[in-house]
């Protein structure tokens, strides 16, 4: 069986895997690292986004093999030092999350968004989710979160030049 | 998900190899339709042949005037390139369309176009814009890549390396998606190009094609009311749960008509 | 109010584990020792198994063991059962056919589980599945409601397919009404089936300890005490005390998660089969497709009479229900109790009558989808609703208001068996057209179609009856079981408080609702309150969540175990204070001597009653209480929701363009909680409105089996909603005056969207509404012979 070594979360980390093995099933059974859901088998509902080197993929859409060497953060990795992310911060203040199923991805996902785009509009929120399913907040709290998410994420950015 | 041997080659000789020494060999790009495939043991290759490592087959550049985009460059780099975005909009906006924000992070052109779905937007692309594919052993014209439902012109130990698209004059793509899939009921590419105007079409068909009445009549006017008087046959079109091949052929002068609007 | 009290939008306790990833959901535990189970499932709708080869499959490196249908039946388990009766006008009971947990001999939909294999992973489990030979022999199937009276049969011994043919209201006066009618407005329509697509996947892990003989089951559901049940004393898994089931994280019910389904029953008993190993389940999404409960699926025909005013004199309803291959949990319950009795809506119309058929069919069984029941009435009314005031030629909003039952009226008693205890429909309707500018509507429709597009409004008056339900009442109807709710407050030495309920949450926030309550109740700080939910082990029994029923019967249940904390406190306070019981009040936290300064704080009484130094006689020790709460009437959640659309006339294309809704929850805990609850079920509601839809071909497939056919709304399919829940008629059915709020977003939504559409491009459009039959649509309109 080949070997794996990439860094999650910071941490470097190997395993022997079938080629066969996807990255969320390395993630949740080989590192126990089970915020990354799996919710479909055809792509489309995005419990299981994380990023590989700085963007978001569904981990269930991508071998093991095929991360080897690269950079994964799940949302494990997300909170720096016991403190929320302000994603993480936001859809908990706006109750972005209800059976928090889908929540991992979710954030996952408007990670990267708010990282191309410090400013969306609600328009750009909502297209952007595309890849992501939520069965329970009728998505309008998950919007507001990550307006709100990228509101503070400004405000600190500026407090910090 | 059968099990297979996998293999990172650094380069297209090696990647060739690989696939000419093994008789169930597949590649493998961005996988985006290829892993799904292989979860529901639907396909059963021997080995995986990824193409990600090799380096010559990714990146835009321009060329002759227009684009060559390697392969194996992701959905997303097509949108959010500043060099397509100038030379060719059409094609960034497209691009944009396909999937979502994750497939369009891994998923690649010659992967989409090697796939060939009859409902994927990169065809009507190629075949609009009248694009060359490059491979490994030889140079295809886009019309004659795209041969049937998941069908294309490659040999099986025939790797896409680029795809060479001339800049037209104006181009665009207008997308009816499946509410559920997002794949196009109908997507429509209008182009106006040096050698006359071309309208492909993706998701209504067994294949993408040519939409020669309305080439016609847009060659005589390219404006939007042009489209209007146009008559699209429902024959032969896709019929399915989401659209009739009837609703198919009304989208296809909507979405063309749209496509003309916005190419301006 | 307490900074954390009663309504504070306090953020929920439980997010936090939540979004930094340390949830436990059923599919996140691994046993020692675990096993990996995949059932091996029928392709066809309807099918004799003619042959199966065990042996195929245990040659598979890894597979352990292969069980079917006959090894179930030679262990003596039983059948899954329909756990409410419903008799038909002829008195006779409806004909619930057996529901082997592994099929016997027969085959009845796509899906249905023939055998299962069981290996050391996951993958040789798959292969052994992949391997397993089984042979079947096709027979013809049935899958439309409209044809499964003269179909094929499903079960043999159920002539026409027909489960019962039952009756409500009384017929005679309905057809005297319309008889004197001065108009009469019929409509018949279909309630799409609907697959409920909760985003966890369903799991379950069952293990064996031989040692004590205990069974044990991790498993995704909303009642494990339920699951307990059924499992014990009608399938014979296991004992009722010997068997363990934990319901752990959930990731979103919607109903589909109430059931006992085959694939709990079956990794529960095979452990014990092989010896002990926990045997671990977890469905694929397009396993979930085929085997969770499906929802709605009616085709109806109603008729509305009125008089020459506008007046509703009666209504007629005539519903043919789908309840697919086999008779689920609660399925018998949805197309008649929790539908027909809420005909009236928010009406005084004097006379009703319904006749509802159920019917078998092979397709995956239907049963309660959020709602369930209450929004295929509130459709059809809405939407005749809105028929005949186009017809008549009456404001859609006057024709409700003429016909609204009175706030002076309640308690009212329908002609459908159910007593309204309160409302005020007239308020609700207001303040939504208000929010709504429905007075402004006209420019905004002439702005949109100088755009090209049509906009249209629609309204929709919901009721529901909540809070499931009284027993005696329920019992009476059918119901198998008593549908009160238990709560235990157990304090401990250092005055914390641990709330262990009946109701199970996943998703709801019951651990900060009721944290909220006990923390306003006994006057503790919101912090030292802990909610304990989902172990049949640890909690009281209870009867699990749905029908919107955690907060006014589990909650209610809550607060009487409070009361009982507060008496017992208040005798061992009189005693420290030295003073008379009666003379002990209770508020915030502090038990003092009435008209003095004289105090005792809860902690300290809670201290005293397990460190008794000085204690009253005939007092017991500790600190410690249970109550059950049976509530004396259903509640009745009823509110106005208000839709605008504008649609794209060259391809069909509906946008939601603004969504209000004002709802009558009665008194609101924690609002943030309610109003997310509310978005939910509209996001739910539009869906079904608008993108959902289950499709089966002729041959029993079902077509829409993946998120590739079966469209989920998406982010960019909805709107942002305007959601409100004042003003509010508290209940009298319990004390806080809280009605329920889980489910009247679903219910509510589809109406308010169609009579928008239907507003908007002049004829009512089957649900879904796709972008193709609204083209359809709009193209008849512009003909001609245009009419419904």
């Amino acid at each position: 069986m080949p070997t794996v070594t990439m860094t999650v979360n910071g941490r470097q980390v190997s395993g022997e895997v079938e080629p066969r093995t996807l990255l969320v099933e390395f993630l949740r059974e080989g590192l126990g690292l089970t915020g990354t859901h799996v919710g479909c088998d055809t792509s489309q509902c995005g419990c299981c986004v994380v990023h590989v080197d700085g963007k978001s993929v569904k981990s269930c859409t991508m071998l093991a093999v095929q991360a080897d060497g690269a950079e994964v953060t799940t949302i494990e990795g997300l909170a720096a030092d016991g403190q929320l992310h302000p994603l993480q911060q936001a859809f908990h203040e706006n109750h972005g999350l209800q059976c928090g199923f889908c929540t991992p991805g979710m954030i996952m996902s408007s990670l990267e968004l708010l990282q191309r785009n410090p400013d969306p509009t609600e328009a750009e929120v909502r297209e952007w989710l595309e890849g992501n399913l939520c069965r329970c907040t009728g998505y309008h709290n998950i919007v507001k979160s990550i307006l709100a998410a990228a509101a503070a994420m400004r405000g600190t950015a500026q407090a910090a030049e | 998900m059968y099990n297979f041997a996998y293999h990172r080659p650094r380069t297209l000789a090696e990647a060739t190899q690989l696939l000419a020494a093994n008789e169930d060999a597949k590649l493998l790009a961005g996988g985006q339709t290829f892993i799904p495939t292989l979860k529901q043991r639907l396909a059963q290759p021997s080995d995986l042949v990824d193409l990600s490592a090799i380096a010559e087959l990714r990146g835009i550049r321009e060329e002759g005037g227009g684009l060559t985009i390697g392969a194996t460059t992701p959905h997303a780099e097509v949108a959010a390139s500043e060099v397509v975005r100038r030379v060719v909009p059409a094609l960034a906006d497209l691009a944009e369309t396909i999937g979502d924000t994750q497939v369009r992070n891994l998923g690649t052109l010659g992967g989409s176009i090697s796939n060939n779905d009859p409902a994927a937007d990169y065809p009507a692309g190629l075949v609009g814009l009248g694009a060359t594919v490059r491979t490994s052993k030889r140079e295809i014209a886009a019309e004659d890549f795209f041969t049937g439902m998941f069908e294309t012109a490659l040999a099986e130990d025939e790797i896409v390396t680029a795809v060479h698209f001339p800049k037209p004059e104006k181009a665009a793509y207008a997308k009816f998606p499946n509410p559920a899939s997002r794949y196009a009921i109908v997507g429509v590419f209008v182009a106006r190009t040096a050698g006359g105007v071309r309208v492909a079409v993706t998701g209504a068909g067994p294949c993408v094609f040519r939409a020669r009445e309305l080439e016609n009549a847009l060659s005589a006017d390219f404006a939007p009311e042009a489209v209007e008087g146009v008559s699209v046959s429902a024959d032969g079109l896709n019929e399915d749960i989401h659209a009739s091949a009837e609703y198919r052929a009304h989208l296809i002068k909507v979405m063309a008509k749209r496509a003309v609007a916005a190419a301006g | 109010m307490a900074e954390k009290g009663i309504g504070a939008a306090v953020p929920r306790k439980e997010d936090h584990r939540f979004v930094t990833g340390h949830g436990r959901y059923t599919d996140d535990i691994n046993l020692p020792n675990q096993t990996h189970a995949v059932f091996v499932r029928s392709p066809h709708a309807h099918a004799r198994i003619t042959r199966i080869d065990k042996e195929s499959a245990l040659a598979v490196p890894g597979v352990i063991a292969v069980f079917t249908g006959a090894d179930a039946q030679a262990d003596g388990l039983g059948s899954l059962i329909c756990g409410w009766m419903v008799r038909s006008r002829d008195g006779s009971d409806m004909k619930a056919a057996p529901h082997p947990v592994l099929a016997v001999d027969r085959v009845r939909y796509v899906g249905d589980p023939v055998a299962v294999v069981i290996a050391e992973t996951l993958q040789q489990a798959r292969d052994g599945a992949e391997a397993l030979e089984v042979e079947y022999e096709e027979l013809p199937a049935v899958t439309s409601v409209d044809r499964a009276h003269d179909g094929p049969l499903v079960h043999d011994d159920v002539p026409n397919n027909l489960i019962y043919d039952w009756e409500l209201g009384d017929a005679a006066a309905v057809d005297a009404a319309f008889a004197k009618a001065a108009r009469v407005v019929t409509q018949e329509h279909v309630q799409n089936r609907l697959v409920p697509n909760a985003l966890e996947p369903r799991a379950a892990i069952g293990s064996y300890d031989a040692g004590s003989e205990e069974f044990t089951l991790y498993l995704t559901s909303q009642n494990p005490h339920v699951h307990r049940l059924v499992m014990s004393a009608f399938v014979a898994v296991a004992p009722e005390h010997k068997l363990r089931v934990v319901a752990p994280d959930v990731g979103g019910g919607f109903g589909s998660k109430i059931f006992i389904y085959n694939e709990e029953c079956v990794v529960t008993w095979a452990s014990r089969k092989i010896g002990g190993r926990p045997v671990k389940w977890r469905e694929e999404r397009s396993e979930a497709f085929l085997c969770d409960c499906h929802g709605r699926d009616h085709v109806t025909k109603a008729e509305l009479a009125l008089d020459a005013e506008g007046n509703f004199l009666a209504l007629r309803v005539t519903t043919k229900a789908n309840l697919g291959a086999y008779m689920s949990t609660f399925s018998s319950a949805v197309p008649t109790y929790l539908y027909a009795t809420l005909l009236a809506g928010q009406y005084r119309t004097p006379a009703i009558y319904a006749n509802v058929r159920a019917y078998y069919t092979n397709t995956t069984p239907v049963d309660a989808y959020r709602g369930a029941g209450r929004p295929e009435a509130s459709f059809l009314l809405e939407t005749l609703i809105d028929k005949a005031a186009r017809e008549m030629g009456i404001d859609r909003a006057e024709i409700r208001r003429r016909n609204f039952i009175p706030k002076d009226a309640f308690p009212y008693q329908t002609p459908v068996a159910l007593t309204y205890d309160t409302g005020d429909y007239e308020a609700t309707l207001d303040r939504a057209l208000e929010l709504a500018d429905y007075k402004g509507f006209p420019a905004r429709k002439a702005e949109a179609e100088r755009r090209g597009k049509l906009r249209g409004i629609g309204i929709s008056c919901y009721i529901e009856a909540c809070g499931i339900a009284p027993s005696q009442v329920a019992i009476s109807l059918g119901a198998g079981v008593g549908l009160w709710e238990s709560a235990r407050i157990r304090c401990t030495h250092t005055g914390k408080v641990q709330v262990l309920t009946g109701a199970h949450s996943h998703g709801q926030g019951h651990e900060t609702t009721f944290s909220q309550l006990v923390a306003e109740k006994l006057g503790v700080p919101y912090e030292d309150v802990e909610v304990i939910h989902g172990d049949t082990a640890s909690t009281p029994i209870g009867m699990g969540t749905y029908g919107s029923r955690s907060l006014a019967v589990g909650g209610e249940a809550i607060m009487r175990a409070c009361d009982k904390i507060i008496a017992k406190g208040a005798k061992i306070a009189a005693h420290l204070l030295e003073a008379s019981e009666a003379d002990i009040e209770f508020e915030a936290g502090v038990f003092r001597v009435k008209g003095t300064d004289k105090q005792k704080t809860i902690q300290e009484v809670i201290f005293t009653a397990y460190v008794p130094a000085s204690y009253p006689e005939g007092v017991e020790p500790g600190m410690d209480e249970s109550a059950f709460f049976d509530p004396p009437n259903f509640t009745y959640p009823a509110g106005t929701y208000v839709c605008e659309v504008e649609v794209d006339p060259e391809t069909g294309t509906v946008s939601i363009e603004t969504f209000v809704a004002v709802d009558d929850f009665g008194r609101v805990i924690n609002p943030m909680v309610v109003e997310g609850q509310v978005h939910g079920g509209l996001a739910q509601g539009i869906g079904q409105a608008l993108l959902e839809g289950a499709v089966y071909d002729d041959s029993g497939q079902l077509l829409t089996g993946s998120y590739m056919d079966y469209c989920m709304p998406r982010a960019d399919d909805l709107p942002s909603f305007e959601v409100h829940t004042s003003p509010g008629t508290p209940t009298a059915t319990n004390s806080m005056g809280v009605k329920g709020c889980g489910e009247a977003g679903a219910i509510g939504a589809p109406a308010a969207v169609i009579n928008a559409l239907t507003d908007a491009i002049g004829q009512r459009v089957e649900m879904p509404a796709t972008p193709e039959r609204v083209w359809r649509a709009i193209r008849t309109s512009s003909m001609p012979q245009a009419a419904e």
